[in-house]
């Protein structure tokens, strides 16, 4: 179990925006701002525009905008909506509860 | 609004044709074009098929390439169940004509977390289109989204944003939904989708299934608002719509002959009208199969193609009846002529007989179509349906003028020509067969019900089955009334005894009155022998008499010379002369 929480102490995430639209962009600091403020230096954010990148999309089953992908620590998880309830978020992405 | 009145002019919806066999006539060309139609009905009612195949002829045929975006199965599932009816999806594929999208979310990952839009959905049709210039797109059970994403408010706006958003880029569009408890769909998507809803059924009734289609509406187009029966099969999708053709067709003045020459004289001297359709009906055993294998065997002989249906007897069992009767049908089906096509009637549906039917005619392009007999189809109470169902086809054959023999078999009790009422209508020569009971034996009568378009025969035939086949006979008609059977043939006897009576009583009157010529001609001549001796007597006596009178007058005149008398001179002289 110790070596699992040291591997999966890495929190990656990917955002998919489809451009610069007002939802995407108050999701993007949304996340920022709670990443920063509970989990700083232990995750890493992947934005992925799929308007520039539909490939993607198809490639990882993205209907919503935005969607927030937890993909590491395992199981993947995703996360729908401008993720503008901070609380939510955290128990959502399970941070805490998988230390 | 004053401009549209003042350019108006009756311009119709374009189209974007589907070719599924039968839509297009009865929605007047096809699916509206660039608009979305949603195309619901229940479980398994063939909706995904439905609109692969809109994909799929609009790729190949109208060079339109279409995606499919499937919310239900993967890419390979798709592509293997409909492999089987014929649509290589694979190679399409490759060929950029189709794409197909799967479009799967686990409801276990996802969470809501403030508003979300379907941008990804979007943008993924958004490219599938642009990667091929697709014309068509078909959203296959698009409602499966309300399970997989929270907060239908919010989907439901989407939706409604895409089918705008589909509408303005001018793509022609399938959404399938399934069907809802009482309402078209489940989640009401036909509020979104209003240029037109198709309809699709799946109904057993009396063990037997049948598929409709109805077009609830069609914004902006006439449609047949019937519903229309379609069928599922190797061929993909077909409806028919064949009660929409009217009665257009040409009628055909040749006629073909019965096979049977006695009914052909009947029929006006010349037999059945091509493209007529006939029907023969009779209780059991009257010779309804025989009268169409005769025609069977005379249209064969011509060089004619025969398909026929047989719903109660293996093609083997009525070959080798047939046989007995002197009809051999097996040559002309060895050399492709003829073509047996043997089912149960209640194997399936109405609706799939029919599509079979006219299926299997358009691949063999017979001149004539036997069923026989049609009473196998009458299940329960679908009097209607029959009736419909040989509607259809007895109007597609008569488009194609292909003859129709149908034989019925009513039953003993019925009124015989009340029986077959409900189809009365279409027929167009009816031939009756009918027990005749008579002096404890059972024969047959045929006679011509009716035969539109000819003078036919008002006569009652006794119809009999020999060695050689069919043959009709007079039937005796005197002083006790109809006679037929052996009946017919003791009074036939007994009137041929009278005859030879008579014939004999007139051959001795003629003997009689020879015998008396002859008695008469020999007196004459006795008589004429009596007078010819009678006549040499008496004309030896006048000879006698004559040649004494002249002896008598010369010496007479040589007594006057010799006494130097007064006879005058001249005679004298003239005498000397001598």
């Amino acid at each position: 179990m110790n070596t699992n929480n040291k591997r999966s102490d890495k929190l990656i995430l990917r955002l998919f925006i489809a451009g610069k639209t007002l939802r995407c962009i108050t999701a993007l600091n949304n996340l920022k701002l709670i990443c920063e403020e509970s989990m700083k230096g232990k995750y890493k954010i992947e934005v992925i525009d799929i308007l520039k990148n539909p490939k993607l999309a198809k490639e990882n089953q993205i209907l919503a905008i935005p969607t927030l992908v937890r993909k590491l620590p395992l199981p993947r998880k995703n996360i729908i909506g401008d993720l503008s309830d901070r609380e939510l978020v955290i128990a959502g992405l399970n941070y805490r509860t998988n230390i | 609004m004053r401009t549209t009145k003042n350019n108006f002019k009756r311009k119709t919806l374009p189209k974007s044709p589907t070719s599924i066999q039968g839509l297009d006539e009865i929605t007047g060309g096809g699916l509206p074009k660039g608009r979305p139609t949603l195309v619901c009905g229940g479980a398994g009612c063939g909706k995904t098929l439905f609109a692969m195949e809109f994909l799929v002829r609009g790729a190949t045929e109208y060079n339109e390439p279409g995606v499919f975006i499937s919310f239900e199965e993967t890419e390979n599932e798709l592509t293997s169940n409909v492999a089987s009816l014929g649509f290589d999806l694979k190679k399409l594929v490759a060929q950029k004509k189709i794409w197909l999208e799967h479009i799967h979310v686990e409801r276990e990952e996802i969470e809501q977390i403030g508003d979300y839009d379907l941008e990804g959905l979007f943008v993924r049709i958004h490219y599938a289109i642009e990667s091929i210039g697709a014309k068509r797109v078909v959203l296959d059970t698009l409602e499966t989204l309300f399970s997989e994403l929270p907060n239908s408010q919010i989907l439901r706006s989407e939706l409604r944003r895409l089918f705008n958003w589909l509408k303005k880029k001018g793509v022609t569009t399938i959404i399938t939904a399934e069907r809802g408890d009482g309402t078209l769909t489940r989640n009401g998507l036909e509020e979104y989708v209003s240029d037109c809803v198709i309809l699709l059924d799946h109904r057993v009734n009396d063990q037997s299934s049948i598929r409709r289609l109805r077009i609830v509406k069609y914004r902006g187009s006439t449609h047949g608002t019937n519903e229309y029966p379609f069928l599922i099969d190797e061929d993909g999708f077909s409806v028919l719509p064949v009660t929409s053709l009217g009665l257009n067709y040409d009628s055909s003045l040749e006629r073909i002959s019965t096979g049977i020459p006695r009914l052909d004289t009947m029929l006006s001297g010349k037999g059945y009208f091509r493209g007529s359709t006939v029907l023969v009906s009779g209780t059991a055993g009257t010779g309804k199969t025989s009268i169409a294998a005769q025609f069977v065997e005379a249209a064969c002989k011509r060089g004619e193609k025969v398909l026929y249906f047989t719903f109660e007897e293996s093609p083997g069992q009525l070959t080798r009846n047939m046989k007995s009767i002197g009809i051999d049908l097996e040559p002309w089906e060895r050399k492709g002529l003829l073509q047996f096509h043997a089912t149960r009637p209640t194997l399936y549906g109405l609706e799939t007989h029919l599509t079979t039917s006219i299926k299997l005619i358009n691949q063999f392009k017979p001149g004539i179509v036997i069923l026989d007999p049609i009473n196998g189809f009458m299940i329960g109470e679908n009097q209607t349906e029959v009736k419909n169902m040989l509607l259809r086809l007895v109007d597609f054959l008569k488009m194609k003028r292909i003859t129709a023999f149908f034989t019925s078999l009513t039953t003993a009790n019925d009124n015989l020509e009340n029986s077959d009422v409900y189809v009365s209508s279409l027929i167009d020569t009816w031939l009756l067969l009918r027990d005749i009971e008579i002096g404890g034996e059972r024969n047959r009568g045929l006679y011509v019900l009716k035969s539109r378009g000819m003078a036919h025969s008002n006569q009652i035939r006794e119809f009999r089955l020999t060695n050689d086949g069919i043959e009709l006979v007079d039937v005796y008609v005197g002083v006790d009334g109809v006679l037929t059977g052996s009946a017919r043939l003791s009074r036939e006897l007994e009137d041929d005894a009278e005859k030879l009576l008579r014939q004999q009583e007139i051959g001795s009157k003629q003997f009689s009155l020879e015998r008396k010529r002859e008695a008469m001609e020999a007196q004459i001549i006795v008589l004429r022998s009596e007078f010819e001796a009678e006549e040499s007597e008496s004309l030896k006596i006048i000879g006698i008499e004559k040649a004494r009178n002249e002896r008598f007058s010369k010496d007479k005149a040589e007594m006057a010379k010799s006494r130097k008398g007064d006879i005058p001179l001249k005679t004298i002289k003239t005498k000397k002369k001598k």
